[in-house]
This record gives C-alpha cells, structure tokens and sequence, in this order.
C-alpha cells in the first residue's frame, strides 16, 4: 500500500486547486460534494493504509514513499518524500477522519455563505498542508506544511472579512505564531549546520552520538524547536492568538484551533523527542510551562461568557496537559490525549456551533438557557464531549487519557509533587467550568427562542463524534484496571517508554483522587450556577473576587502586557519615525542638488555678449595671475 | 634704408587693436558688427605672428600668417552665411533678440 501514499494529501490538493479556480462559476452542491469528497476520500485511504499497516507491519516499522527530488544544491538534496510510521498514522488518521466529519457538517453549516467555495478551497488547503506536515520525512517539508497551516489559519479566521475585528484576529494569530516560526527555522537552520542534513530518520539517529546529553547545543536546538511548537501550540507566553481565533468560523475553530493545527507544537515535539531526551532542562521546561499553561488557561475559561471562547481556552489549557506529558517524557500519554482531544473537542465545537446557528449567532452563555429539551441531539452530544473533557470517570475516554498524565505528574521520572498538584487542580477547574458551561447553556429558563433547527448533516457527524469520544479511550487502560495497552504498544515502535521512579506505587490512589477532583469540580459548580446561585452572588459581593475574576476574563492580563511592552514601544517608534530619518540624508542631497542647479542656470542666460564677457574677464584674471606669480 | 620699429610697439599696436576687437564684439549689438570686430581680433593676432617672426628671423610667422589669412576668409564666409539665416528667421539683426538657448 506504500505506493498510494501520496493520494493521501494529494486528494486535498486537487480539491483545493479545483475550487481555487474554478469554485466562483460551480453551483454549490458540486462545490460541497468536492470539498467534503476529496478530504473523505483522503480520510478513507487513511483508513485502508492504517488497517493495511497494522495488518502487515513493515519489517522497518515505516512506510517511505518518494515523490521527486524538490532541489539539488551539492550534498543537499531534499526530497518530496512522505514518510508514515505509527506516530504520523496516529495523526494523519485523526486528521483527515476529523476533517472529513468536519467538512460533512460544514456542507449544511455554511450552506448560506456567499463565499461557499472559498471556504470548501482554504478548508482543502489547511488538510493537504497539515497532511503534508506530519507525513514529511524531512523538516523542510515539514515547515513547508507548518507555513501552510499557518496561512490557511489567518486566511481562515479572517474568513468573514467584513469585520474588521476579524481581520486583526487573523493578524494576531499570525503574527504571534510567526513569532515561534522564525525561531524554529533557525533551529532547523541549527541542526542543519549540525547534523549537515534536515532527514528526520537520520538526525534522531545521529542525535545520541553528536551530542552529549545536557550538551549546549542540544539545548539551543531544543529549546529553538520548543519555541515553534509553543507558538502554534499557543502556549504560554504564545497563547493569546487563540481566543481571538473564534472570530472564524465554528467549523474552523473545531478542525484547526481544537483538533489539528494547535497540536502540531506536540507532534513536533514527539517527532523530535531525541533531541529533547538529550536535553533534560527543556524537558523539564516544557513540563512547567504546560502545567502553567494548563493552570491560567483553566481560570480564564471559568470566566468567559462566550461559548465559543470558553472552549478556546479549555483547548489551551488541554493542550497544557499534553505538554506537560511530553516534558514528563510521557510521549504516549500526550498523543493518546491529542487523539482523545481531537474527537472531543470538535464534537464539542461543532456542537456549540449548531447552538450559536440556531439561537441566532448568540455566543453570550448568559443568554442562552433551556436548550435541553429544544435541541436533544446537541444537547446529548454536547453532554458526552463535556464528559469526556472533564475526564469523567470510566465512562468518558477523557478520562484515561488525563489519568494517566496524572499519574505521569506524580510517578514518572521527571515528574514531581507540585506538577501533579498543578495538574490536578487543573483537572479541578476543568470541570468546573465545562459544567457552567453546560448548565447556563442546556438547563435553566429559555432566554433565547430557537431560531432553526440543525439538519441531519449536522447531527450526524456530531453523533459520530460522540460515538468516538466515549469509545477511544478503551483501547488504552490503566494498569491496575484492564491493563491493556493497545495505543501504547503501538506507538512505542516510535516513541520510547516512560521511565517511572522506582518507589512509584498506589496509582489506584492518584486515580481516586483524580475522580475526586472531577466530582466536586462537577458539584460544585452544580451548587453555584444551577442548584443555589444565592452563593455565587454572596460570592461576587466581594470586592477581591471582582477584580481577580476581570483580570482571569482578560486572560491573565497578557494582551494588555504585550500592548504595553511589545505594541506600543514600536507603534511609537514607528510615529516618530513616519518620514524615515535615513531618508533625510538622501532627501539632503537631492536638495543641495536642485540649489546648484538653479543658481548655475541663472548663467546661461542665452545672451551672447554675458558669454563673451565672461570669457574675457576669465582670461583676465587667468593672466593677472600668471604675471603676478 | 629700414628704419627699426621697436617689437615693444608692435606689441602694443596689436594689443589695442585685439583690445579693440574685443571691445567690438561686447558692446555691438548688430552681428555684422560683431563678425567685423572679430576679424580685427584675428588681425591683430596676426600682426603678433609677423612682429615675432622678424625679431628672430624665423619664416614661420609669416607662415602662420597666411593661415590665419586663410581661416578668416573661411570664418567670414560661413559667418555671412549665418548671419543671412538668422536675418532671414527673425528679421532682425540685433544680438540681444536672439536669446533662444536661455537656460
């Protein structure tokens, strides 16, 4: 099966040059039936080469399929080459499964859209790119199709252009990601300059022998990369692009900014993890800044009054956890949540979709209410994402994913007390707010009438969705609960085991106390917002409380930080600088010029006997000079 | 018998007569005039020749001379042709109308 490899993202490719084109003159229904079939087509060969990979697995463990050499200076030649092993399967399958899901339910989601085509073009795009990404076997086609991601993203968020305020949310997002990128091209550059090649397969298995562990190189290089996967990751200081990404829309926000491109930060990091083995202080780096990241996004999400954004943040604060795995060296752990969150997430962004379409583009939670019983299907499904992220015991898939990162936290290696505390109260604040969420949303009195109801293209991938947010999370249990390792077996073809201390024991307790957190995170807010809000307003009586909560809605106050140290300083260099000091050098001389010109022009006056004159008297004073001297 | 004409006085003679010329070609605002005055300036250069080249016995400056004598008849005739032109474009022989190349 290795030869149909290519189809793989080539069916997106071709959908997005055939829209790019010609979309304008297509009537819709071959618009939709070519967006969403390239990419279910794609999704379908996935499938067909995953089953035929596990099936037969390749005495290498990888399929490589070379297309064309892409460029040939001296010894560097790199090639269009797609390289898929247990890692890139993982991802290309969520991937081109989700983004099928996604596109299905896009059909009927933006069916009223002016710009139907240019939608279905970016959307084929965004996969082929992100396709092409995990695939690469070199890192230049990997940034290759981590640039296209990224543009796909701004072209993406700014969909609905009209809006200005869409459009600096599509800046933002990528001038703030830029920001990462251009860190990481230089560390590619690093490991070029290192290893005197950009092929994965060959830089992780010259890593060990170049490079001492806590070597300085390996630092810069780790910590270089680190700065690319935080900034498309939008992790601490990087976050701030991704609650302003909502400004897309919903089906956008699900694929891009939940499921796929927010996560390529941890398939890079996993795909290089050699080098960060190498390195145990940007592992232990990566740990803090996702445990920070998993901690402030999680207060922040318990703030926000619009739907859409209490999602974006609960994504930054998951993605926190899956950070916090891979510094543990957790890597499975970090892409089972990735693949868990893939599904959950975008059932649940799809599903606040259908309920901002059908109330009449309300994204105010406070205005929402009662939509239980009006929309049963949304509500249902809704249900089971919330579940599942809120890692609802045994039931939800969510939650043997962030058990074992918990338990990760507390017994693996590199793990440490206050982690697993971080973590935990994490998981605490996860459910707190998924279940505010839930309960001004779905239960309480109907603020907001019903406007039109989801068709069967909406629910259906929403019932999928569903389906695989309960049900993926059986193929990996616990130790003491099951034991089987099915996920896990399989990516260690890839990625190594996590090392656990040696005196770690009693994880029947962390996961007790795991669910724990989980239940009285899912009373309490039960108490506060549904069950007495008498409390929450005793509580916001204090004056303490008020502020800290403007300060958590504002996201840590980090937009106002950057305005004030990053923004402002260059706007204001920038007004001082309007008319470009250097200019006036050259402006300078332009002017002198034009003086010297006029005044010698005043000479040639055109007059005959002037000319004379003027020879005379220079011969004159030529010869007075001659015999004076 | 010659009588000896000392070369100072020459000299002079063909200084003024240049200074003359010169004095001509500025003040004149008619281009005959002009063309006159520089064909005095060319003869007193001339003069200038004759006068050195029998103060050191030399034919050379009769030589030149006869040159100059050859150029001023070429000047004057390609000068007349000019000056007719001119005459037959402006209708006007004064130097101060004709200001065409004024920067």
């Amino acid at each position: 099966m290795e030869h149909l490899l290519w189809l793989i993202p080539a069916f997106p490719l071709a959908g997005f040059l055939v829209l790019a084109l010609t979309g304008k003159s297509m009537p819709p229904v071959w618009v939709a039936i070519i967006g969403a079939g390239t990419v279910s087509l794609s999704a379908i060969f996935t499938i067909i080469i995953g089953i035929t990979f596990l099936s037969l697995p390749p005495a290498s463990a990888h399929y490589v399929q070379t297309l064309w050499t892409w460029m040939e200076i001296s010894d560097f030649h790199p090639e269009i080459s797609l390289y898929l092993d247990a890692l890139s399967l993982v991802f290309a399958f969520v991937i081109t499964f989700i983004a099928a899901l996604i596109h299905l339910y896009s059909v009927a989601f933006m069916a009223f859209d002016k710009d139907y085509s240019r939608f279905f073009a970016c959307m084929n795009l965004f996969v082929c790119s992100m396709l092409l990404l995990v695939l690469a076997d070199n890192l230049l086609l990997l940034y290759l199709g981590w640039e296209g991601v990224g543009l796909c993203s701004y072209l993406l968020i700014g969909f609905w252009y009209e809006h200005p305020e869409n459009g600096y949310a599509a800046q933002k997002a990528f001038i703030i990601t830029r920001i990462g990128d251009t860190a990481m091209a230089i560390g590619i550059f690093v490991i070029f300059y290192q290893f005197g090649t950009l092929l994965i397969p060959d830089i992780l298995a010259k890593a060990p022998s170049l490079w001492q562990p806590e070597a300085s190189m390996a630092t810069i290089t780790a910590l270089l990369l680190l700065a690319g996967a935080l900034g498309k990751s939008a992790q601490l200081p990087f976050q701030t692009w991704l609650p302003d990404a909502m400004a897309g829309p919903s089906p956008v926000s699900a694929l891009i900014h939940a499921a796929t491109m927010v996560t390529a930060g941890v398939y890079l990091i996993a795909r290089m993890h050699v080098i960060f083995e190498l390195s145990p202080t940007v592992q232990l780096i990566i740990a803090a800044i996702g445990a920070a990241t998993l901690f402030i996004a999680g207060f922040s999400a318990l703030t926000q009054y619009d739907l859409k954004r209490v999602l974006a943040y609960s994504t930054i604060s998951q993605i926190g956890y899956m950070f916090l795995a891979l510094g543990l060296g957790a890597w499975t752990a970090a892409i089972f949540h990735f693949m868990i969150h893939a599904f959950f997430k975008a059932l649940l962004f799809l599903a606040a979709g259908a309920v901002i379409e059908a109330l009449h583009h309300e994204h105010n939670m406070f205005k929402m209410g009662g939509l239980r019983t009006k929309l049963p299907v949304v509500f249902l499904t809704f249900v089971i994402g919330s579940a599942s992220l809120i890692a609802l015991p045994l039931i939800s898939s969510g939650f043997y994913s962030k058990d074992q990162i918990l338990w990760f936290a507390w017994a693996s290696k590199n793990g440490n007390p206050l982690l697993w505390l971080i973590a935990i109260s994490g998981a605490f604040i996860t459910a707190l707010y998924t279940t505010r969420m839930v309960m001004l949303t779905f239960w309480g009195e109907v603020k907001t009438e019903v406007d039109r109801l989801p068709g069967k293209l909406i629910t259906i991938p929403l019932i999928i969705l569903a389906f695989f947010s309960i049900c993926v999370g059986f193929i990996e249990l616990p130790h003491n609960f099951g034991s089987l390792t099915l996920f896990s077996d399989f990516l260690h073809q890839v990625l190594p085991e996590t090392l656990l201390k040696s005196t770690a024991s009693g994880e029947v307790f962390f996961q007790l106390l795991g669910a724990l957190a989980t239940f009285s995170g899912i009373y309490t807010a039960y108490i506060l917002w549904y069950k007495q809000p008498e409390h929450l307003e005793k509580l916001k009586r204090n004056e303490m409380l008020l502020r800290l909560y403007s300060f958590w809605h504002s996201g840590w106050g980090f937009d106002q930080l950057y305005q004030t140290l990053i923004v402002r300083p260059i706007v204001f260099i920038a007004t001082i600088n309007k008319n470009d000091v250097l200019d006036k050098i050259y402006q300078g001389i332009t002017l002198i010029s034009v003086a010297l010109y006029r005044s010698l022009s005043f000479t040639q006056s055109g007059s005959l006997r002037w000319y004379i004159m003027g020879l005379v008297v220079g011969a004159i004073i030529i010869l007075g000079i001659q015999i004076m001297l | 018998m010659k009588t000896a004409i000392s070369m100072e006085m020459i000299l002079l003679l063909a200084g003024l007569l240049f200074v003359l010329g010169i004095a001509g070609v500025i003040i004149r605002k008619n281009i005959i005039f002009m063309l006159l005055s520089i064909e005095v300036m060319l003869n007193a250069s001339g003069l200038a020749f004759i006068a050195a080249g029998s103060h050191w016995g030399q034919p050379d400056g009769q030589v030149m001379f006869v040159f100059i004598l050859a150029m001023a008849a070429a000047e004057v005739s390609v000068g007349l042709a000019l000056i007719l032109q001119i005459y037959h474009q402006h209708k006007s022989l004064d130097i101060d109308n004709l200001k065409e190349m004024k920067g």
